[in-house]
């Protein structure tokens, strides 16, 4: 019963916060009238609100703009799929690299210099003509940033999460992969702070190709798991 | 909770919608929500685990309707005024109130990259004891509880092996409340397509669960 009742105490919270940070810009006392209303508000841009709240928090000293200036400049620059192709070059042309990532991804990736956040626990699961693996959150978003940087929308998006664990030959086909039967899957659902890498297989007639060379195939999706790497370079998923 | 994020299996979603060259962030805004949550990470005012729990609470409707980023938007609001590093009249005005005083931020230029590595959420030194081992028959407990859980609706009273042992880990049903870090043993649980989904699955398929000793027993 306690947990019921702090359950919709916090509810009532949210639902007032979903549309609180848009009264910056709005006068205090209509934002009151909102308050007494069931229904729901027409949100405002969320760019405003993002604003307002970010000039709020740094007026009060609890974060530093040029801090957050980095922090973007990261993801948008340094961290993202090239990583987690370079890993997944490594293996491909050295055998005993390979074998590390398998028995113990962290420290292999580590290797290549790659760690941070949401990458502090890899698993990293390779496809073979046989076998292929499938990376999915159910619950919320998780996703290996430190090697993939941050989630595509459709990975985050209710159709992705809700139907890769109950139909992920369905998904496959959407993206263009067609699993012959007798292919086994295993859908990974990242329920705890495990991240996935999926290890996709080397494509036929790719022999000569550098290290360099290789990963410039490797795609995201390739990563995750809803596509293959084609051994020309077809796309960017 | 059973809430509407907890979605693996359902239906009428609608298509999978694929973007070619999709940027990190598709509006500045976007950027800023994200990096602010990693600087207001840094106050350790509140866990991963409570992060989630707020966006769970979000009305159904709403976190359907909602962007990605805009749900972060309106949990770290939520967080910040629930652990008190602004007030509620502050969101609403957007000024800090009269003569409140100026916080050192944690996160800073000076530091940020360093800040980027974290410790993460293995516990391997802590004395809890392992109840399954690899190879072991598993059923998922049909646990319904009201507050965070890891442990998907679609999997709660299946039959799977354990896999993999995956070492000693925070587990976010406490540690969403603030009730503390009670580490236990973490698996990776196999459950057969055919033991989830009936008989419409393939026999070949499986899909992966990393479950906590908790959320389990002997099958």
């Amino acid at each position: 019963m306690a947990d019921h009742t702090e359950s919709l105490d916090r509810r009532g919270f949210l639902k007032r916060a979903a549309t609180g940070a848009a009264a910056a810009s709005v006068p205090v006392d209509m934002h009151a009238q909102d308050h007494d209303h069931d229904h729901q508000v027409v949100p405002s841009d969320p760019a405003l609100r993002t604003r307002a709240l970010e000039s709020l928090l740094v007026e009060k000293g609890l974060v530093d703009s040029a801090a957050l200036d980095a922090v973007v400049d990261m993801y948008e620059h340094r961290i993202g799929p090239r990583n987690g192709a370079r890993v997944v070059a490594r293996a491909w042309v050295d055998p005993a690299y390979k074998s590390r990532l398998l028995a113990n991804a962290g420290p292999a990736i580590a290797e290549l210099g790659y760690a941070g956040a949401q990458g502090e626990h890899m698993v990293v699961v390779e496809n073979t003509p046989k076998l292929h693996n499938l990376v999915v959150c159910t619950l919320c978003s998780c996703y290996p940033w430190a090697v993939l940087g941050l989630p595509p929308v459709w990975y985050k998006s209710a159709p992705y999460r809700s139907r890769a664990v109950i139909d992920p030959r369905g998904v496959l086909r959407e993206f263009g992969t067609e699993l012959a039967e007798d292919v086994e899957i295993r859908v990974w659902d990242s329920t705890a702070e495990i991240r996935y890498l999926v290890l996709p297989e080397r494509p036929a007639g790719t022999e000569k190709l550098t290290e360099e060379e290789l990963a410039g195939l490797v795609t995201r999706d390739s990563m995750i798991g809803t596509a293959r790497v084609a051994s020309g370079r077809g796309g960017k998923r | 909770m059973n809430g509407v994020h907890d979605m693996g299996g359902m239906h009428g979603m609608g298509p999978i919608r694929h973007e070619e060259n999709e940027p990190v962030f598709h509006e500045k805004w976007e950027g800023r929500v994200y990096a602010l949550n990693r600087a207001l990470n840094a106050w350790k005012k509140w866990n991963i685990d409570a992060g989630r729990y707020a966006i769970e609470q979000i009305p159904p409707a709403d976190y359907l309707r909602m962007s990605y980023y805009e749900k972060w938007l309106v949990r770290n609001i939520a967080l910040l005024v629930e652990h008190g590093l602004v007030t509620q009249q502050e969101i609403d005005t957007g000024k800090p109130a009269p003569g409140s005083a100026k916080a050192t931020p944690p996160l800073t230029l000076a530091n940020v990259a360093a800040a980027a590595v974290r410790p993460g959420y293995a516990r391997p030194d802590d004395a809890a004891k392992a109840r399954f081992q690899i190879g072991d028959r598993v059923r998922a407990r049909k646990i319904n509880p009201t507050g965070h859980t890891r442990l998907p609706r679609y999997a709660r009273g299946r039959e799977g092996v354990i896999d993999r042992h995956h070492g000693i880990f925070v587990f976010p049903d406490t540690n969403a409340r603030f009730e503390g870090e009670h580490p236990q043993h973490l698996y990776s649980v196999r459950f057969r397509a055919r033991e989830l989904w009936g008989e419409s699955a393939s026999p070949r398929d499986s899909v992966y669960l990393d479950l906590w000793d908790s959320y389990l027993d002997h099958a």
